[in-house]
């Protein structure tokens, strides 16, 4: 079995809805959400009365100007933020409902983080950074080495399993974060310009390795960016301006 | 394993801030244990003395001398079984520096302390000879005296130069045993005050009796001071235990201070401590928050934090605690016989862990509060 076929049937975690399904019922459905900010006296809106809806499998880049709240919208989907109001519902959970360890276990098994600078441990090895979200799992030692090394190997960097993060190139770290990120078999992936710190021929590389999560894996992929090249790769574009969707 | 791996490469991430910070660590709690121990030490005394024997000292002062024809009366009083005096002596050998305690006992004194063992021989040769003197096991050690050697001390009480024959070394029964003082005949010093100052003789500084039956210590006490009441010298009567505890009390402001001192030492090293995990907090906040994000819980970055705290400072803790073993062996040498019983006790060593412990955990609990209330989207902020 290719490292790509272990991964996608190999799931704990999130497990996608199926394919008759998903022609109907969104992965992602955000509804009338609203989010500000109070600083004394001061109601600053950061998005206003958002609707949007990420299908199973889609490929979405969410684009605008800074402030335009996108990595806002990316945090309230991906659960580490919470709406001042509204519903997103990731594969039926209504999410904003959660409470903060209900939260945590959702995306444990539901959400891959793909960060602008990787956000790996500095004191683990690609392998540990890696094997992290499996932790969380009931996986035995030998199930997770097998799967890190499935998840490494998909990446590229089955020979840097015993490097740290420092002693790793820039798209080297973030090939990490992207096995980090599908190890646990998410519902979604979301990446926050993912490839803003990297030059171009990496940037390649990596979007290109997105690619293949999304259609080789069926990976559902919500991601920000500020790069037109980027967003070329995803099947939808959707534009925020101060807070507003303009699609 | 996965945690304890994380804990350990975390805590020497800056091995040089991690390395002085257990080295304070070591010297905070090395100094806690010393100065414990030196409260130990002050107190020793009373504590290895009995409660089986009464101590009679005039009722004004140490300073006054009591009427040897006390004892006779002494003895008749119900429930005494035996009988001894023993005067002050304060000699110097060679010189200020050289002090240890030395008495002039009666015959029977040796009676009433059976924790001091000496040989038979000994004690025959000790009593056959006028200008005898024994010493007790740490005193002939630390001044390389043998058994036949003559001492010389000269009189700071009793002018002239004094030369004993050292007739015999004697040890303790147990540990607790004080075997830092020097004993001679106190015929020998009073025959010679009589002869000199004639109005001095016959005078002791204290009388020691043994009871029949401890638990009549009160009784007893209050009998033999009822017999001496307004006489000219009346008489106190304690316990030995209550008569040394009343030299400890005399400097009790001074273990007071060294008490606080002690504590003071452990507070500023748990600030020192605090601050270094503060630190280490606040620069790994974006960690924290990614470890948040991949679903770990507010508790779990909360242990990480108490984690690595206490690892370090019950490293420190432990290194401290042996430190203090052969820092208290060399102050005990340094100081000689001025205190006795200058030992690292077990209890100061479970108080030294528990004092570390504390620091580990009081170090921990802002910066583990605080990174485990951090928002993820705060502490991902942090990155970049």
């Amino acid at each position: 079995m290719s490292p790509e076929a272990a991964l996608a049937h190999g799931a704990e975690g999130g497990a996608l809805p199926d394919d008759a399904d998903s022609a109907k019922t969104p992965l992602v459905s955000i509804r009338n959400l609203s989010k500000y900010y109070v600083r004394g006296d001061q109601v600053i809106p950061v998005l206003v009365d958002i609707d949007l809806d990420v299908g199973a499998g889609e490929y979405i880049a969410l684009m605008g100007p800074s402030g335009s709240g996108k990595s806002t919208l990316l945090n309230l989907v991906a659960g580490i933020d919470k709406p001042s109001s509204g519903e997103i519902r990731v594969a039926g959970v209504d999410i904003a409902r959660l409470s903060d360890a209900d939260l945590a276990l959702w995306r444990a098994s539901h959400v891959g983080f793909i960060f602008q600078f990787y956000n790996l441990m500095p004191v683990l090895t690609a392998y540990g950074n890696v094997e992290l979200p499996l932790l969380l799992t009931t996986l035995s030692r030998a199930e997770r080495r097998a799967r890190v090394d499935m998840a490494l190997a998909l990446v590229g960097l089955s020979d840097r399993a015993d490097h740290k993060p420092n002693e790793l190139s820039g798209g080297q770290q973030q090939r990490v974060a992207i096995a980090r990120a599908l190890i646990a078999d998410p519902t979604l992936i979301v990446a926050d310009e993912p490839t803003g710190d990297l030059d171009r021929t990496t940037a390649e590389e990596i979007l290109g390795l997105l690619e293949r999560l999304n259609d080789d894996l069926g990976k559902t992929i919500i991601m920000v960016t500020h790069d037109p090249k980027a967003a070329e790769k995803a099947h939808r574009l959707v534009h925020l301006e101060k807070g507003v969707l303009v699609e | 394993m996965f945690v304890s791996l994380l804990v350990l490469r975390n805590a020497f991430r800056h091995k040089l801030r991690t390395t002085l910070t257990i080295v304070g660590i070591v010297v905070a709690v090395a100094a806690f244990g010393m100065l414990r121990t030196l409260i130990d030490a002050w107190y020793a005394g009373a504590n290895a003395s009995s409660s089986a024997r009464l101590v009679t000292r005039s009722s004004v002062s140490l300073v006054f001398s009591l009427p040897l024809s006390y004892a006779q009366k002494i003895r008749q009083v119900e429930g005494v079984e035996g009988v001894g005096w023993a005067n002050w002596f304060g000699g110097v050998y060679v010189n200020e520096r050289n002090f240890f305690a030395q008495f002039a006992i009666s015959q029977s004194y040796l009676d009433l302390y059976p924790e001091f063992v000496l040989p038979d021989a000994q004690r025959r040769a000790f009593m056959a000879d006028r200008q005898g003197a024994i010493a007790g096991r740490k005193l002939a050690d630390k001044f390389g005296w043998k058994v036949g050697d003559q001492i010389p001390l000269r009189g700071t009480i009793y002018p002239g130069t004094w030369t004993f024959n050292l007739r015999g070394i004697y040890d303790g029964s147990d540990e607790g045993t004080d075997t830092s003082t020097f004993f001679f005949h106190f015929d020998y010093l009073n025959e010679t005050i009589k002869r000199q100052y004639p109005g001095r003789g016959d005078q002791t500084g204290v009388f020691i009796e043994s009871l029949r039956n401890a638990d009549d210590a009160a009784g007893v006490s209050a009998a033999i001071d009822t017999t001496f009441k307004n006489s000219l010298a009346e008489t106190l009567t304690e316990t030995e235990k209550a008569f040394q505890l009343g030299f400890v009390s005399m400097s009790e402001a001074i273990l007071l201070a060294i008490q606080a001192v002690s504590y003071v030492v452990i507070v500023i090293i748990m600030a020192v401590m605090a601050n270094t995990m503060a630190m280490t907090a606040r620069e790994r906040y974006g960690e924290y928050a990614t470890f948040k994000a991949l679903g770990f819980s507010n508790g779990f970055v909360a242990m990480l934090i108490f984690a690595e705290s206490l690892g370090i400072a019950l490293l420190g803790g432990a290194l401290g605690v042996l430190a203090t073993f052969p820092l208290a062996e060399t102050f005990a040498q340094t100081i000689g016989s001025i205190l006795t019983g200058f030992k690292v006790s077990g209890e100061t060593v479970v108080t030294q862990m528990l004092a570390a412990l504390t620091i580990g955990i009081v170090a921990a609990a802002v910066p583990a509060w605080r990174a485990a209330r951090v928002r993820i989207v705060d502490g991902l902020r942090a990155i970049g």
